[in-house]
């Protein structure tokens, strides 16, 4: 499955938004597999608290990341109303992942064009400025496009280079 | 002819080479002096199928050499031969060549006689010398034996030296007549007699004369129809074999009289000399001879007609009389060519009528046994592999659960009404865990033990010990470690080279080793095993270990390395890896021209492994090649901690225990020791490594499994265990990427994820752990997954 990597020259993409606690998030929904319910995880030992575990998706291992937890927000308990969204990853070396993240809920998809995402203010909190890619005003809601390659390529979810070890 | 010969061909070869394997490996098992019953017996029996499925093609060459094998190796079972090392060479050398002639034959390409000749020669002079020969009466069959095999082996050996009368009757050429009568289908089997006489003008200088007397009028032919019949006269270096080897396709198609019109006897050698004289009175006689012929065109010379020929073979004059009449009739006189010339345009144009005629038979497809065997068996090469029962039970049972599964399906979707939901979302459960099993199932059919890699070296290590007299003893262990097939036929030419790179530049001379104080006899040590989610593969030799200052002064030289830089051991072996470097003085055929380690580095980085080596002057190398396995299947044992189920695989674990209080003892305060018989273990609380809650932290109140890895023994103190089931490998890494005591996952029965416990990555962390134990959880995760990484 190819992925969409050159969002730039697309007039209008498709952005799928979730919402976090009180605030709206966009990623590309061409990186979107799937969304599905809550499924019990198997936890990874000696990983940071937003590494929830991984899954079983129809015999390959996902690893699932807690949203909330990775932006600092307060946990909410997982249930039947949890949605993990499945997104596919791309590493610097070009390797696809896949990865399920963990999310208050799915509101909506959106036409956003590239010239109406706004570099993003220099924030200084919680999230680091790198995993966005700017902030777009959608029917006169603001909404944060993350940059979701960045974001889940970092810290504990980088991939460690094998072949750079001697 | 209704079986299609080229399927069982390729059977027939698959088995021979995988059965030439055993007996390689069986004759190096083979002890000098003492004949083991079943050893022999083995190998007999591998030379004797070979002989009996060469016969089924008439395979006459491989037919003759498996002959003489299968004697001499008779007679060593019957006791008349002592084995000697000499013997067993010789033996080996008979596997080379019958499976380059085997391989040959597949791809219908020329054997290089001179080396079957050679071997022949060395079995027949075993033969030749036994010690106790109670059976007397062999003696003469063995000598005709050995004459034929001669004959059917002769290589276009030089004429001119004609040094013994032997030599001489090997090259003599013959005269054969052939009568060639084919039926009136023998195109409709797909066979043209043009293929045949080509082939036969491959192996020396053919006459053909066409009888037409049996054509139809023009208005009556059937073009898909033979109607024609041929005298053949065949000269050259040809065994009857050959000819009929020829032949062969069309044997039930057609009357054939193949007749010898010299004969291989001395006197024939005696005939040649006098053959020039002969031919004058020959060409004499040919004038009349062939007006002879060509009147009795008009009645086909039958079988019967020519039979009187073998009789004349008794006088030694007379066939070459007539020999020449024959093949001078037909290339002098004129009128005689052209009607061959037209004959074969017949046949041609008849055969050619019959392949684009609308009826196409389906046998033309099937027989054309020469032209596209070759091509077909090539194509089919390796396609195949050889599966364990076990496997193919497993494979069984999971469809026969399927099978269930979807009868149990229908059932609920009769009459379907909303109570049945429940029996509905079961059942696709079912369907999912068997589709998931059935998937699974089918991939471990693609594991292959690493023997089929390893069993080579024997014969190589013994190879080359011998060719560079050195001693060398070769161990191997963890041959039944299992990978993908594709991964250890790319694996394959790397060991290979790291194995003869072992041999020629690691393990020293017998007097170097002596002289080093070590045993003469180096040991080389091919070991195998699953760690980390990857398969080890070790190579490691007690050898002279690599001369890190020769290394340094070779980088130097070739400008990698400024003269006063100083690095590290580790960086100085990164540059055997670099093309074009050698630190050999002398380059051998085997080694040492700095090709190799780079393309054994490429090949393993490219299976998405690495390779590592250590190494210490006079001691000895170890490479260390690490492969991921994405497949592999392993034996596992589940145990529960708390709520969390882990996998240890049943390899690792020695023995498991519950704990008497007594025999723990805290070290320093804090490490606790077991001591089990005359050993202390060190404790790993596993819910404490890795933070679980909920588990049993009393050592009475759970088990104690002790496990071994890196050469290390550990207690593992776990609340209960499972059950023990194989289980596969997911990787971790291919969405995640690898975590510090974990090999891999799984997925178990019910959906869902279980964690492999790798043993001395465990070790690893729990000194690290002692160690750093101020530090936050995350950060000694993040060390430890480095530290493990070398």
């Amino acid at each position: 499955m190819s992925i969409n990597t050159n969002t730039q020259q697309v007039a209008a993409s498709k952005y799928l938004t979730f919402v976090l606690a009180t605030e709206e998030y966009a990623i590309d929904i061409l990186r979107v597999q799937e969304i599905k319910g809550w499924s019990k995880v198997t936890v990874i030992p000696n990983t940071p608290d937003y590494i929830c575990g991984v899954i079983n998706l129809r015999g390959t291992i996902v690893p699932i990341i807690d949203l909330r937890l990775r932006f600092g927000l307060d946990r909410l308990d997982y249930g039947q109303m949890t949605v993990v969204v499945v997104v596919k990853v791309l590493a610097s070396n070009g390797r696809e992942r896949i990865m399920g993240i963990v999310v208050d809920a799915v509101s909506d998809v959106y036409d956003v064009t590239e010239t109406e995402i706004k570099p993003p203010p220099d924030f200084g909190s919680v999230i680091s400025i790198e995993f966005i890619k700017g902030l777009a005003t959608v029917s006169d809601k603001m909404v944060i496009v993350l940059e979701i390659d960045k974001l889940l390529n970092s810290e504990e979810l980088a991939i460690m280079e094998l072949a750079a070890k001697h | 002819m209704s079986i299609d010969m080229t399927e069982v061909r390729q059977l027939f070869f698959e088995e021979s080479f995988e059965s030439l394997d055993t007996m390689e490996s069986n004759l190096l098992d083979l002890q000098v002096g003492e004949a083991d019953k079943d050893l022999i017996n083995s190998i007999f029996r591998v030379v004797h199928s070979i002989k009996g499925g060469a016969g089924i093609f008439k395979f006459e060459r491989v037919i003759n050499f498996a002959h003489t094998a299968e004697t001499l190796l008779d007679e060593i079972r019957s006791g008349q031969h002592i084995v000697t090392q000499n013997m067993i060479d010789t033996l080996l050398q008979a596997v080379d060549v019958l499976r380059m002639m085997l391989t040959n034959l597949q791809n219908d390409a020329e054997d290089d006689a001179e080396s079957i000749q050679i071997c022949l020669n060395s079995l027949q002079s075993f033969l030749a010398e036994p010690l106790a020969a109670p059976f007397l009466e062999d003696a003469p069959a063995k000598e005709s034996q050995a004459e034929s095999v001669d004959t059917t082996n002769t290589a276009p050996a030089a004429s001119g030296s004609q040094a013994s009368a032997e030599k001489a009757a090997e090259a003599v050429e013959q005269e054969w007549l052939i009568e060639f009568k084919p039926y009136e289908d023998l195109l409709k089997t797909g066979n043209d007699p043009i293929n045949l006489f080509n082939e036969l003008a491959l192996l020396g200088t053919l006459t053909v004369q066409p009888h037409l007397a049996n054509l139809p009028s023009f208005t009556e032919l059937n073009p898909q129809n033979c109607y024609l019949a041929w005298t053949l006269t065949l000269t050259g270096v040809v065994s009857k074999a050959q000819i009929e080897e020829i032949f062969e396709w069309v044997e039930g198609d057609c009357e054939l009289t193949i007749t010898c019109l010299s004969d291989s006897d001395e006197a024939s050698a005696e005939i040649v000399s006098t053959e020039t004289e002969s031919t004058t009175l020959a060409e004499e006689v040919s004038d009349t001879t062939s007006l002879e012929t060509e009147a009795s065109t008009g009645t086909p010379p039958t079988v019967t007609e020519i039979e009187p020929t073998p009789v004349a073979n008794v006088d030694s004059e007379a066939p070459v009389v007539e020999t020449e009449v024959s093949t001078e009739s037909s290339s002098e006189a004129e009128p005689e060519s052209t009607s061959t010339r037209t004959a074969a345009d017949v046949v041609y144009a008849a055969h050619e009528a019959a392949l684009h005629a609308p009826i196409v038979d389906a046998d033309t497809t099937e027989h054309k046994p020469h032209a596209s065997g070759g091509s077909h068996a090539q194509s089919a090469e390796a396609s195949s592999i050889r599966v364990s029962i076990d496997k193919i039970d497993d494979l069984i049972n999971i469809v026969g659960e399927l099978v269930i599964t979807q009868s149990m399906l229908d059932q609920v979707s009769e009459n379907f009404d909303l109570s049945k939901l429940m029996q509905l979302r079961d059942g696709l459960a079912q369907l999912e865990r068997n589709t998931r099993e059935l998937q699974e199932s089918v991939m471990r059919i693609r594991m292959l033990p690493i023997s089929y890699s390893f069993n080579r070296f024997p014969r190589l290590v013994h190879d080359l010990s011998v060719s560079l007299g050195k001693k060398v003893e070769l161990r191997m262990s963890g041959e039944h470690t299992e990978l993908d097939k594709t991964v250890l036929e790319k694996m394959s030419d790397p060991l290979v080279h790291l194995v003869r790179n072992a041999l020629d530049h690691g393990i020293e001379k017998p007097a170097e080793r002596r002289a080093a104080g070590k045993a003469e006899k180096g040991l080389l040590h091919l070991h195998a095993f699953h760690q980390g989610g990857n398969i080890m593969i070790q190579i490691s030799d007690d050898g002279a270990g690599f001369n890190m200052e020769r290394i340094r002064q070779k980088a130097i030289t070739l400008g990698l390395l400024s003269p006063d830089e100083v690095i590290s051991d580790e960086q100085l072996y990164e540059f055997i890896f670099h093309p074009g470097f050698s630190t050999a003085s002398q380059i051998s055929d085997l080694s040492g021209r700095g090709v190799g380690m780079d393309v054994v580095r490429r090949n393993i980085r490219a299976l998405g492994g690495s390779i590592e080596i250590n190494s210490h002057e006079g001691v000895g190398t170890t490479f260390n090649i690490r492969l991921p396995l994405t497949l592999a299947i392993l034996d596992g044992q589940l145990v529960r901690v708390g709520q969390e189920i882990y996998i240890l695989s049943l390899l690792s674990i020695v023995e498991s225990l519950r704990v008497s209080l007594k025999q723990v003892n805290s070290l320093a305060g804090k490490a606790e020791v077991y001591k089990l018989r005359d050993e202390y273990i060190p404790v790993l609380r596993l819910y404490d490594l890795f933070g679980i809650q909920n588990a049993a932290t009393r050592l009475e109140e759970g088990l104690l499994v002790i496990v071994e890895g890196d050469g290390q023994k550990i207690g593992l103190f776990v609340d209960e265990l499972l059950s023990q089931q194989q289980i596969v490998i997911k990787s971790l890494e291919s969405n995640y990427k690898s975590v510090a005591g974990i090999s891999g996952a799984t997925i178990l029965g019910d959906g869902s994820v279980a964690l492999i416990l790798d043993v001395a990555g465990l070790i690893k962390l729990s000194h690290t752990q002692h160690k750093a134990a101020l530090f936050p959880p995350r950060h000694f995760v993040q060390e430890s997954g480095y530290e493990y990484q070398h």
